[in-house]
């Protein structure tokens, strides 16, 4: 048993201890704790009062016991007694128990709180910090406001001594970050900013966290400590090394001194006094020199202390982003650091470059250190350092030398842990994209991820990537191509099934020319892989085969048989289901035209941005994805079709986790989801922007108007429905399609009635057709139809809103040309 | 400007753990609320994370969204655990100061002084840390005082 000093003995804590550490089991253990606790019970309870130095025996037992992780719960009230005792000793350990065992009886907390009173106002130092102490260990509302007043005029006291001072800029700053509200610095904001000045090392030290969290929060009001920290830095900076005695730390002056001032300064943009650049300029390159010349120990902890503050420096540097020549140098040396034998050094490197690589003064040198970089990433051993690799060759990366980093990042993500392949596939589908000047090299990238890393290829990248070709004529063929290559393949990842299944749908035609990639044949590649894939994954199979038997009619017959067969038509999953089923009735009933109407070829995707780097913020947190990568990424993405608008709920929607996600902002993907399509799912939705079905696969709902029949049928594309009109159709036979029983009919009152029988007429009159029972509210009035004109079929929606008490009403057309739009509209507007 | 900030991230000590091999800990010194619970399983995660690593990897392990730095000293694991975009090389140098005051006030310091005199740690700690954040770095004034207060009785 270790000697105990003689100051406060406590043998019988000594023997506790012993006695615990030798029970031979946790049994034992219990039993020696719970003899003791019954022993201290009943000591606190005895009749005669204990004195100080058994109360705080006992209460230090309490807490070890404690700390041994069984509860206590008893002893608070001696703990707070121990806090009025004149001796130190009892004092500590009364504070460390309410510290640790902190407890929200009132009535204990008032006690403490004036215990704590009467220390602060004792001008003892020792007591004084022992009540800092435990404030600032505590934090607690109540000890805010008894004494956030209090604390900042012990702080900038004349006659306060320093190891008080210190304690109580630490206090503050926790009760700064518990109730700010009740910390109110006003007045005391220049003498705390002052305290930079003290002559006291430790004051300093524990000042500029408490300034640097005001500033934070205040800048303004805290910006006269900028000069001051300059001032400071560059005297520490520049000091021998025999001045500064005791906070010399192996040779290196106030190394956590010097880390702070630079951190505070982080806090502010550089300063606008020439001076005082000129003098902080000074002291950084100090700083850079110093790391040049032979360390004066060969110990690690100088060569650390030194490293810490020329790595806080280079923070600063970045920060600022306005010294080309610092930037420069510091890239320099970082670059000597990334070959540095150890491994903590090249880590912080690697780390430091990535933020380098950003700022345009020293990307080109930072790009200078690529062949090391990749190496890095081939040969460290510790995982954490070859990611740091991997993000600074993400954040170094553009045009002169993308393909080389996309090709190492995928090399890479063949052997890489698992634990990062996620973040690593968006980030080459990122790089993909952005540098791509051929597009098929950007197809190849995608599907080698997906080959590489299927299970880590999330559905924004692969949504992405048929975005893309399905908006490029000049890709789709390789696509059709590479992905027909691909799928041959014997095992090949689900992922590359969807992205084959989808693109060979729309594009197969485009290979349908060689007889190794026949239609029958890309049918039979697609279908053979249909049993190994899950439900989403056949769904859009499923769709694929619609389009093939509208690309190749010599296809019907097999494809319809498939449709046609039990496991797909009776499939226990309802979207499967009802897909065949409705896919089987439409290519038997449907002439050409409606059937190449309906299946036409996906119109490009309007232009939004990337959910991929929305994707990536995300998984790294904010700051990791710097604005500018976001702001490129926008602009970037404006090549992709010459430009367009901006998503405007992107942002609403990344944040909702519906399984159909977010293509690239768009409510809706490809049809790919198996949710089931909702029953009270309408028409008008397509009106409305919120409320919009994700499902791929619109419910259909059937309505015998006058004397033509229409079906809405087709994909939820871009709110745009194919309306397809459909003749000579009984009642009875579509109602089998949807299996949807038509609302009930409302009764109206009988002038709303003459209203809507005149209106009937005008919107009748148009030649559309009157929808009834589909707008919720039974005064509006919804039409649809399809405008013939020379060149193409134009199909529009309409909606027209009475407000018969405001004598105004609302006319609403949506259609898949916006110039019929607005013709329409002007057109109503003069009858009504 | 480089536009990656960090500010507005709350830097701070989360917590300064001393940890045997067998995971047992020595001090537990927490800067931040969290229940027991919370306590018990941040505990055990360290020891988990730190105990595999040896001499190629780094002193320094990101931690659920904070990091961890850390040092073996003997059978004793030192961690501190702060913000990410804290410095880890002031924060490594740091635990070594701290060592090297327990080492000088113990009288080369092992396990079992920490053990023993566990509430006397508790004082060390206050008196170069405090409130999540660095109060102290003089080896010598942190020993002056800690001798000053071992003679009070």
């Amino acid at each position: 048993m270790p000697a105990v000093s003689k100051g406060d003995g406590m043998r019988g804590l000594a023997v506790f201890i012993s006695d615990i550490r030798n029970c031979k089991s946790k049994e034992a253990e219990i039993k020696r704790i719970n003899k003791e606790l019954a022993n201290i019970r009943s000591k606190f309870k005895g009749d005669k009062a204990l004195d100080g130095y058994s109360k705080k025996k006992y209460v230090c037992k309490l807490l070890f016991i404690f700390l041994l992780g069984h509860d206590i719960d008893f002893g608070h009230m001696e703990a707070v007694n121990l806090l009025s005792s004149n001796k130190y000793t009892e004092k500590q350990i009364g504070y460390l128990f309410i510290s640790v065992l902190v407890n929200s009886n009132s009535e204990l907390i008032r006690l403490i709180n004036n215990a704590i009173k009467n220390d602060l106002s004792s001008r003892n130092p020792t007591f004084m910090c022992l009540a800092l102490h435990c404030i600032a260990n505590v934090g607690s509302r109540e000890m805010a406001e008894a004494f956030a007043g209090e604390i900042p005029r012990i702080l900038v006291a004349g006659d306060t001594m320093d190891s008080v001072k210190q304690s109580a800029a630490l206090c503050l700053l926790r009760l700064y970050k518990t109730s700010p509200d009740l910390v109110l610095m006003g007045e005391w904001t220049s003498r705390v900013v002052h305290l930079l000045n003290d002559q006291h090392m430790g004051v300093v030290t524990a000042a500029i966290s408490l300034i640097t969290c005001l500033s934070q929060k205040n800048p303004d009001e805290f910006k006269t400590c900028v000069s001051l920290a300059v001032s400071r830095l560059s005297r520490i900076v520049s000091s021998a090394s025999t001045d500064l005695q005791d906070y010399t730390y192996y040779f290196v002056p106030a190394p956590w001194l010097s880390c702070k001032l630079l951190r505070l300064l982080q806090c502010y943009p550089p300063p606008e006094d020439g001076a005082v650049k000129g003098r902080l300029v000074e002291c950084l390159e100090t700083i850079l020199n110093k790391a040049q010349e032979p360390p004066k120990s060969k110990k690690v902890q100088h060569s650390n202390a030194k490293n810490a503050i020329l790595f806080e420096a280079i923070s600063l540097i970045i920060h600022y982003d306005s010294e080309p020549n610092l930037l420069v140098r510091a890239c320099n040396q970082l670059g000597q650091f990334l070959q540095h034998r150890e491994t903590n050094l090249r880590y912080l490197a690697l780390e430091s470059m990535c933020t380098l690589a950003s700022s345009e003064f020293s990307h080109e040198a930072v790009k200078t250190h690529i062949e090391t970089v990749i190496n890095a990433l081939k040969t460290e051993r510790d995982v954490s350092v070859r990611q740091r690799a991997a993000d600074l060759l993400y954040a170094m990366c553009d045009r002169s030398n993308a393909k080389q980093i996309v090709a190492e990042m995928l090399s890479y993500l063949e052997t890489a842990d698992y634990s990062i392949r996620e973040e690593m596939v968006l980030k080459v589908a990122i790089l993909a994209e952005k540098y791509a000047v051929d597009y098929s090299w950007y197809v190849d990238t995608i599907l080698n991820l997906i080959r590489i890393a299927g299970d880590y290829v999330s559905e924004e990248v692969w949504y992405r990537v048929i975005q893309i070709v399905i908006n490029r004529d000049d890709v789709q063929g390789y696509a059709a191509k590479t992905v027909f290559e691909a799928l041959q393949a014997p095992a090949c990842h689900e992922n590359m099934v969807k992205v084959g299944g989808y693109i060979l749908g729309e594009f197969g035609n485009l290979i349908a020319g060689d007889p190794r990639s026949s239609p029958l044949v890309q049918f039979n590649l697609l279908h053979s892989k249909f049993h190994l894939c899950s439900v989403p994954t056949r769904a859009l199979l499923l769709s694929a085969y619609i389009k093939f038997i509208n690309l190749f009619p010599e296809t019907k017959s097999t494809i319809q048989e498939v449709l046609r067969s039990d496991s797909q038509i009776r499939n226990s999953d309802v979207e499967l289901q009802q897909r065949a089923v409705e896919y089987l009735k439409l290519s038997s009933i449907a002439s050409t035209d409606v059937l190449a109407t309906v299946l036409e070829e996906m119109p490009p995707f309007p232009e939004r941005e990337s959910s991929i780097l929305a994707k990536l913020k995300k998984k790294k947190g904010p700051g990791a994805v710097s604005v500018n990568e976001l702001e490129e990424g926008k602009r970037e993405g404006g090549e992709l079709n010459g430009g367009g608008e901006r998503g405007g709920d992107s942002s609403a929607i990344a944040s909702t986790p519906s399984p159909s996600a977010d293509l690239l902002g768009l409510r809706t993907g490809p049809p790919v989801t198996a949710a089931a399509p909702s029953t009270g799912s309408l028409l008008v939705d397509v009106f409305s922007e919120a409320g919009v079905n994700d499902d791929g696969f619109l419910s259909t709902q059937v309505s015998k108007i006058y004397n033509t029949v229409l079906v809405v049928f087709g994909y939820f594309n871009k709110k745009i429905l194919h309306i397809v009109p459909l003749n000579d159709l009984s009642e009875r036979e579509l109602v089998t399609i949807n299996e949807q029983t038509p609302q009930g009919v409302f009764v109206m009152a009988p002038f709303l009635k003459m209203f809507r029988a005149l209106t009937c007429t005008i919107l009748l009159g148009l030649g559309m057709a009157l929808l009834e029972n589909v707008d919720p509210n039974p005064e509006n009035f919804v039409c649809a139809g399809v405008i013939q004109t020379k060149a193409q079929q134009v199909g529009s929606l309409l909606r027209l809103e009475p407000n018969a008490q405001a004598q105004m009403y609302r006319l609403t057309v949506r259609s898949s040309k916006d110039t019929v739009s607005k013709r329409l509209c002007e057109l109503l507007a003069e009858q009504f | 400007a480089l536009s990656v900030t960090v500010q507005p991230r709350c830097k701070i000590i989360r917590f300064i753990l001393i940890q045997n091999r067998a995971g047992k800990t020595r001090l537990a010194k927490w800067y931040m609320q969290f229940d027991d619970d919370e306590k018990q399983k941040l505990i055990e995660e360290v020891h988990a994370v730190v105990t595999v690593r040896d001499a190629k990897h780094t002193n320094f392990v990101e931690f659920r969204n904070f990091k961890i730095i850390y040092r073996r000293y003997a059978g004793l694991y030192f961690c501190i655990c702060v913000d990410v975009t804290d410095n880890n090389l002031a924060y490594l140098e740091a635990i070594h100061n701290f060592v090297e005051v327990l080492n000088e006030y113990f009288h080369n310091v092992c396990e079992l002084d920490l053990v023993f005199n566990f509430y006397k740690v508790y004082t060390v700690v206050d008196e170069m840390f405090l409130a999540g954040e660095i109060r102290e770095t003089s080896q010598t004034k942190v020993l002056k005082q800690l001798l000053m207060l071992q003679s009070l009785e």
